[in-house]
This record gives structure tokens, C-alpha cells and sequence, in this order.
């Protein structure tokens, strides 16, 4: 049977203070200027991937978000570059509905069950108008999950689905943000909703409500939940915590971000199950498995969530949203990349491969054809240095160059195990930089010309 | 491998430079109409007498139709180059070899760069169609990485090095002061140097040369035909041009503490030169201080003071206008201005006064040997040249 082999999370490092959003409890995450929710989920992919059984190849890749970077291009192929996976995968991108992203694993997971390895990413950035409940209440962060057969750390057990034709949240073309009906109507539709799928999927796993250690309820409208608790036979116990004072509802992102915080605090034997309401209802009840403890990511959502920091501006938050024009920099627009230069370098852009001299054994950052200590002319070996350690050689803040964080924190990095590149620090303090300081690499959109996102990699403080 | 020189073999018998500055009403055109028309003054020959023209600009014109177009020049080879901020230095390295081979007998170097229209603050450039994994630093933040390298590895507390860094912007302006062709002609207090807005690291924005337009040319011969133009022209005595390997922002032993290139091109113009001590031999140096840090480096890459020894010599008024090894005197790409093509023949410029008794109240006392420094691109990744005039 098939189910999840390995999971990852991510939450970006910034948090904004809802009491700068105009009221309310708690802080939500927000994406760095440079991340997006292609980066975000190449990040939690990262996770996934990190120590996959030897078993496990990923040969499907799914993206899923409602604030894709593309709206045509297959983002899916970003994170197929970025993450080193073969050529030979194939991918689709979700959307559509912030429920895409438990629809996407759903989908994976029957894909794992005709015996295919799916890595499937939910991420998202939402903007929401602001003073509204979106931009307060919502949340930027990302899940992944590879799902297969073999040894699962949890299975798939019952799921149930419904669909329903209904005006809730929608956006269309041109709209700078989306709207929502008013709650109460929805509450009215979805609960009875939530309630039918719900029992459908207990019935269709062979397990009570009462069988369940946490269930993840999410979704576009929280009122939803009221009246399910109690026709639903649950107890507030079970109810995973919902992340709302710390990072804020994430899309696409947000169901499977729950399930992962879940899996982190999780035993064999433990049953989860996991709602998600919008345009309809997806519920999916997975059994933990004896494997769980050899499938444990390096980051846990708890450790994103506490690794922050949480005094964000929010006129810099608008403006890393691009909601608030403001004046540029005396500075030239950085140029757009060009296709054919990005297509030859696409193995460094995107996954951060270097070379290594068959010779002298130098690490060339970026690959060179001439090793840059012995000369020797292509003779060589790609090696990935994206997980590779590195530490701060010396550094400069520049107030010249253009950035939505300035001052820009540039680097001589130096890799332990050997290789120097000059790039951008990000989620630094720069204030706080200091030579020797230990760093590990992310991967970042540099900033977007010509509606081409530049995708690149950047340092951060290890977190 | 060795350059064999050309010392003793080719003369400079004319220049000519405009001021460097704000220029709004003044386009590249125009400022090289000014400074070739007075390099042919200054050698008292025709357009006519000129066999070839050689142009240094980074992105103020492509090809030689920049130059002959608005001097219109008569139908003879004028060959446009760049080579970053060494550009004008190259112009001139390549037409005295033309005059060398015997190919020409009369030639011209000129350079020219109109920055000043592009209402972006410091340099901007057009880069090829690129991947888009560029660390897009500017060059502030660059040349910013050699102060605190610098201070750590000779143990100078940051406080004396911001002293020497001053220091070095005080002096050029103090220098640029006494010269009517500089951007920037007054002194500037240290406080004001030392409180100047941040832009990179350490460097505030008097740390850094300015912005500005400008051109500058020179007519070179045979030195047996000097004195046909001029009673009293110079020699060039060596003449190197190193472009690096780009290995410091690629291998981690690079310390950000000296130009590999210029120490060699520094090595290779004394052999050419026949300098054995350049501390002693050197009377006086024009340098690409295009940032404070970067002349401090180039004392010890140019082998004018000991490793870790500049910013003592630098405090100590070694390299004033009055010390015993004058750098910069004419202000320096601090205070003259850098505008790009221009800035290797503004330093050929003054070294031609120097050397010809010309600088007024800047002069030196009896100059022999002048070197002009002439650096292109960042720490770990540059271009460098070095050459030497003398009487």
C-alpha cells in the first residue's frame, strides 16, 4: 500500500507582528524579497529528499500553489532543476484552489499506488488587501512530501472527496487580491460538507473518530469547523494546532504544513487525518508506521517556526509584496537572464552543481573547463555543493547595489569541503555578520525583470 | 616568458586634457574634440601628421567612428578598445607599439568617458546576456573587502585604519586642490571625510573617486623622432599590461590583501625599466585609487613600501605632495575624477607636466622617474598595468 516515505516543512525566517497588521493575536510568516512559492517549495523538497531510502526515485514531480510564479511555464520544471532531479520525471503544477495542495497529495498518492515515486510540493504566498482578514490571517510557508510504496513512515488508509460549485474565495485575472464571500454563507454549505466527507473517510479507513491521535482541519473559512466537532464524534484534543499565531493559514501549503508539524510529533501506530475545505472537501487518514523514526526530517515545523525573526516592518512587507510602490535606488534595473546562458548553466542555477578536477582535486565554483589551481582542461567531475557547509571568509555591506533589503550582506564564501564563490547573504542581521560565522545554502529568486524570475542561490546563517 | 620593452625606444611629444567633471553641457564628442585638439597643439602638428588613432572608452562610443566622426578624421585606421578602467593606459600601450614596430610613425592615444548622462549614481555598465548567478556586487563593496583583510593581517585596529584611509582621500584632495583640471579642486576636512556617508564596509562616499567625464590623448613617436615635435618630450621607458587568471573569488587562499596582477605588472615594467629599488628609484607614482584601500594595497604591490608597511608610510606623509615619494599629486582618480577611458591618459598627463617642469605650484622637485598605475575590474578577479616615463 501506498503512502508518505519522507516529508519536509518550511517557513520563512520573517515573521510580521499582527498588531502592525492592524489587530489581532499572534504573528504570521512572510516570505523573505527574494523567495517566492517555487523557492519556498524547493526548500521543503530539500527536506524530502535528504536521506530517501535507496528504493525511493523520485520519477513524478508536482507543484502545487495558488500564487504560482508562472502562470504559464511549468513551475513544476523549477523545482525539478533545483532539487537534482533526473530529466526523465514527469511533472505537473495544481492550482486553482487553496485545496490543491492536499488534492496534489491525494493525486501522488494514487500515482505511488500504480507504483510510481511522487515528489509532490505545496507552497504559497498570500497576499492578501491590505487591513483584510487574508492578509492578517494568512501565511507564507511550504510542505513536501515523497510518496511511494516500499516501507512508508505512514500509509495511506481511507480518503473521501467532494466537490461543490460554490462562490467562496475566487480571484480572476487582473484582480490584485482575491475576495471572499461572507463567512456565514460558506459555514452554511461546507460544514454539512465536511461532515459527510469526513465520515466517508473513517468509514472508507475502517476506524472511528475516537481511533484518531490528531486530526489537521484546514481550510478557506475557519467558522467551517464550528459545528463539525461534535457531529464529527471528535474531542478538542485531537485537533493538530493549526499554526494560526505563528505562521497564518498558507494556501496551497497549509494543510500539508499541518500533517508534517503532525508527522513531527508522531508515533507508529498513530493515526492521522487531514481536512482541507475549500471548493469542496479532501480528507486523507494516514496510519504511522514503524518506519517513522528513520524518516524524520532535519528541520521540524516547531524548529522553522522558532528560527525567526519577527519585527518586519509592515511598510517592508508591502513592499516586498510589490502592494506599495516606492522610490527605487539611483541604480540600474538588473537585467533579465537570458534563456540560452541560463539553459547552459541550468546544472549550477538551478542545482548548484560544481566541479571537482579529476587532477588536482580543486573545487571549481561555478564549473570552470580549466581547473583554476592546476589548468588541467576538461577533466573533471559535477558535484553538488547545495547541502555543502561554508563559512563566512570575509564580507562587505553594500548601500549601493539594488535590493529590496538593502544593505546587501555580500560574501567571499569558502565551502568546507573546498571551493569559494562570491555571493548574497539573506535572513542575516546585518548588523550581526561576523568572519567565520557558519552558513548553508538557499535557494532564492534574486529579483524578477522582464517578468522572468531569476532564480539563483544565496548563503543564510544555518537555521 | 618575459615582455622585452620598449624602453628608451618610444616618446610622448604631445598631450592634451580637459577638465574632469560635471560636463552637462558637453557630450563625448565634445571632449574629445578638446583633448585632441590640444594634444595637437601641445606637439605642434596637423591632423594631418597623425598616421593612426587608438580609442579608449568603456561605453561612451563602439568603434573608432566615435573618434574620427566628430574630429573628422581624414580616412585613416583608428582602432576603438576597452579594457575596464585600464582602458585609456591600453590605448596608449598599443599605439606606442605601433610606432615601435615602425607600422606608423606618428600616432595618437585618446581616451574619453561621459558618465555623467546616465542619472545613475557610481559606474554602470552593459554586461553580455547573462545566466543571472552574477553576485551583483558594485565595485564600493568590492574594493571595500581590502580594508578589513588588510587590517587583520598586519594587526592595525580599525580606528587607525580608518585614520589611514583619510588619510589617503585628504591627501589626494589636498593634491586636486592645486589643479584647475580636477573634479573636485578643495580641500576636504577630516572630519568630513571621515563622516561621510556609508556605502560599502568601511568606505563612505569620500572614499571613493567620482563620478565624472572627461578625455585625455597624447602623440607618440619614435624617440629618434622626438625632437622634431618637441623640445622637450618623455620617454617611455616600460610599458605592462597583466590580466589575471580571476582565481581570488575562486580559491580560498586568496587573502584580499594585494593584486596578483599588479605585482606582476609591477615586476615585469621594472625589468623592462631596469628599476631595482622602485621605493628609491620611483620619484613620484600616479595610482588607480579608485577607492581609499585600493592605494594602500598598491604602495605594497608596487613595491613602494614592505608588506604591511603603507599605512605607516601613508601616516608618516611618505606619499604627500612634499614627502619623499609623491603619490597621486595631481588628486588622483579621489579627486581629479575617474572618468573611465579617460583616467590612464589623465596619469600619463601628469607625469608629462611633472617630468616637463609644467605642474605649477603641484611640481616636484626634479623628477626622474614617474610611474603611472592603471587598475581594471575587483579584487581577486582585475586587470593591471604599469608604466614607466622618464626624461
Amino acid at each position: 500500500m501506498s503512502g508518505i516515505v519522507r516529508y519536509g516543512s518550511y517557513v520563512p525566517f520573517f515573521r510580521i507582528q499582527r498588531s502592525a497588521l492592524g489587530g489581532g493575536r499572534g504573528e504570521r510568516a512572510a516570505a523573505s524579497y527574494d523567495e517566492d512559492s517555487a523557492s519556498m517549495a524547493v526548500e521543503a523538497s530539500r527536506e524530502a529528499l535528504r536521506e530517501l531510502p535507496e528504493d525511493a526515485a523520485v520519477d513524478t514531480v508536482a507543484f502545487a500553489s495558488t500564487s504560482a510564479p508562472y502562470t504559464e511555464k511549468l513551475n513544476a520544471a523549477t523545482l525539478q532543476a533545483a532539487t537534482n532531479l533526473p530529466k526523465s520525471v514527469s511533472a505537473l503544477d495544481f492550482g486553482g484552489s487553496s485545496r490543491a495542495g492536499l488534492s496534489a497529495l491525494l493525486a501522488g498518492l494514487d500515482m505511488a499506488a500504480a507504483g510510481r515515486t511522487v515528489l509532490v510540493a505545496a507552497s504559497e504566498v498570500t497576499v492578501g488587501a491590505p487591513s483584510g482578514p487574508r492578509e492578517s490571517g494568512g501565511g507564507d510557508a511550504a510542505a513536501a512530501f515523497v510518496l511511494g510504496g516500499g516501507e512508508p513512515i505512514a500509509r495511506l488508509i481511507g480518503r473521501a472527496s467532494c466537490t461543490e460549485e460554490v462562490l467562496d474565495v475566487w480571484q480572476s485575472p487582473g484582480m490584485p487580491f482575491a475576495k471572499q464571500w461572507e463567512e456565514r454563507f460558506g459555514a452554511s454549505i461546507f460544514t454539512p460538507l465536511l461532515v459527510d466527507t469526513f465520515t466517508r473517510a473513517l468509514s472508507d479507513a475502517g476506524v472511528a473518530a475516537s481511533d484518531l491521535s490528531k486530526v489537521v482541519l484546514d481550510g478557506t473559512n475557519a467558522r467551517v469547523f464550528r459545528g463539525f466537532m461534535r457531529p464529527s464524534g471528535l474531542t478538542p484534543a485531537q485537533l493538530a494546532d493549526g499554526l494560526a499565531g505563528t505562521v497564518g493559514r498558507a494556501g496551497a501549503a497549509h494543510a500539508g504544513l499541518v500533517l508534517a508539524s503532525a508527522l513531527d510529533g508522531a508515533s507508529a501506530g498513530d493515526r492521522i487525518a487531514v481536512a482541507c475545505v475549500a471548493d469542496g472537501v479532501d480528507v486523507a487518514v494516514f496510519e504511522v508506521t514503524d518506519a517513522i523514526d528513520d524518516g524524520r526530517p532535519k528541520h521540524t515545523v516547531a524548529s522553522w517556526v522558532e528560527s525567526k525573526r519577527d519585527d518586519l516592518a509592515y511598510t517592508t512587507y508591502l513592499k516586498w509584496r510589490d502592494v506599495l510602490p516606492f522610490e527605487p535606488p539611483r541604480r540600474p534595473d538588473p537585467d533579465r537572464p537570458a534563456a540560452p546562458p541560463m539553459q547552459r548553466a541550468e546544472r549550477w542555477k538551478f542545482a548548484f552543481l560544481g566541479s571537482r578536477c579529476n587532477r588536482c582535486g580543486n573545487t571549481n565554483l561555478p564549473p570552470q573547463r580549466v581547473c583554476v589551481v592546476c589548468q588541467a582542461s576538461d577533466d573533471s567531475t559535477i558535484e553538488p555543493y547545495a547541502d555543502g557547509e561554508c563559512r563566512i571568509s570575509t564580507f562587505t555591506l553594500d548601500r549601493l547595489a539594488y535590493s529590496l533589503q538593502p544593505p546587501v550582506v555580500g560574501a567571499v564564501v569558502d565551502f568546507d569541503k573546498g571551493g569559494r564563490m562570491l555571493c548574497q547573504l539573506t535572513d542575516v542581521d546585518p548588523d550581526k555578520v561576523a568572519i567565520g560565522d557558519e552558513l548553508e545554502m538557499t535557494f532564492r529568486r534574486l529579483y524578477t525583470a522582464g517578468g522572468v524570475h531569476n532564480y539563483f542561490w544565496k548563503a543564510r546563517p544555518r537555521r | 616568458m618575459a615582455s622585452k620593452g620598449i624602453c628608451d625606444r618610444v616618446a610622448i611629444v604631445g598631450m592634451g586634457c580637459t577638465k574632469f567633471g560635471e560636463h552637462w553641457n558637453r557630450s563625448a564628442s565634445d571632449l574629445l574634440v578638446d583633448a585632441v585638439q590640444d594634444a595637437y597643439g601641445s606637439a605642434g602638428i596637423e591632423p594631418d601628421n597623425v598616421d593612426a588613432y587608438w580609442l579608449g572608452t568603456t561605453g561612451s562610443g563602439i568603434s573608432g567612428l566615435t573618434l574620427s566622426e566628430p574630429l573628422k578624421i581624414q580616412y585613416k585606421p583608428v582602432t576603438r578598445l576597452e579594457n575596464m578602467c585600464a582602458t585609456g593606459s591600453e590605448a596608449m600601450r598599443n599605439a606606442a607599439y605601433a610606432v615601435a614596430s615602425g607600422a606608423y610613425d606618428l600616432v595618437m592615444a585618446v581616451g574619453v568617458e561621459k558618465l555623467k548622462d546616465s542619472g545613475f549614481s557610481g559606474l554602470t555598465g552593459s554586461a553580455p546576456p547573462g545566466d543571472g548567478t552574477e553576485s551583483g556586487m558594485t565595485a564600493p563593496a568590492n574594493f571595500s573587502l581590502l580594508a578589513p583583510a588588510y587590517a587583520e593581517k598586519y594587526g592595525v585596529d580599525l580606528e587607525t585604519m580608518r585614520d589611514v584611509l583619510t588619510r589617503i582621500a585628504y591627501k589626494n584632495h589636498y593634491n586636486g586642490a592645486r589643479n584647475d583640471k580636477a573634479q573636485f579642486q578643495r580641500e576636504v576636512p577630516v572630519e568630513k571625510i571621515n563622516s561621510s556617508p556609508k556605502i560599502a564596509g568601511m568606505l563612505g562616499i569620500m572614499d571613493c573617486s567620482g563620478v565624472s567625464d572627461g578625455a585625455a590623448a597624447a602623440v607618440i613617436c619614435r624617440a629618434e623622432d622626438a625632437h622634431k615635435y618637441n623640445d622637450n618630450p618623455i620617454f617611455i621607458k616600460a610599458l605592462s599590461f597583466v590580466a589575471g587568471p580571476a582565481e581570488g573569488a575562486k580559491r580560498q587562499d586568496y587573502d584580499f590583501t594585494s593584486f596578483p596582477e599588479v605585482v606582476e605588472s609591477a615586476r615585469d615594467a621594472y625589468e623592462q625599466a631596469g628599476i631595482e629599488d622602485a621605493r628609491e628609484q620611483i620619484s613620484m607614482a600616479e595610482v588607480h585609487d579608485c577607492f581609499t584601500p585600493t592605494e594602500l594595497v598598491l604602495m605594497e604591490d608596487l613595491g613602494f613600501s614592505p608588506r604591511g608597511q603603507a599605512w605607516k608610510d601613508t601616516m608618516d606623509g611618505r606619499f604627500d605632495l612634499d614627502g619623499d615619494q609623491p603619490i597621486n599629486p595631481d588628486g588622483g582618480l579621489k579627486s581629479f575624477g575617474h572618468p573611465i577611458g579617460a583616467s590612464g591618459l589623465r596619469m600619463m598627463y601628469e607625469m608629462w607636466l611633472q617630468l616637463r617642469g609644467e605642474a605649477g605650484e603641484r611640481q616636484i622637485a626634479e623628477p626622474k622617474l614617474g610611474l603611472t598605475h592603471n587598475l581594471g575590474g575587483a579584487p581577486g578577479r582585475c586587470v593591471s598595468f604599469v608604466s614607466v616615463v622618464g626624461l
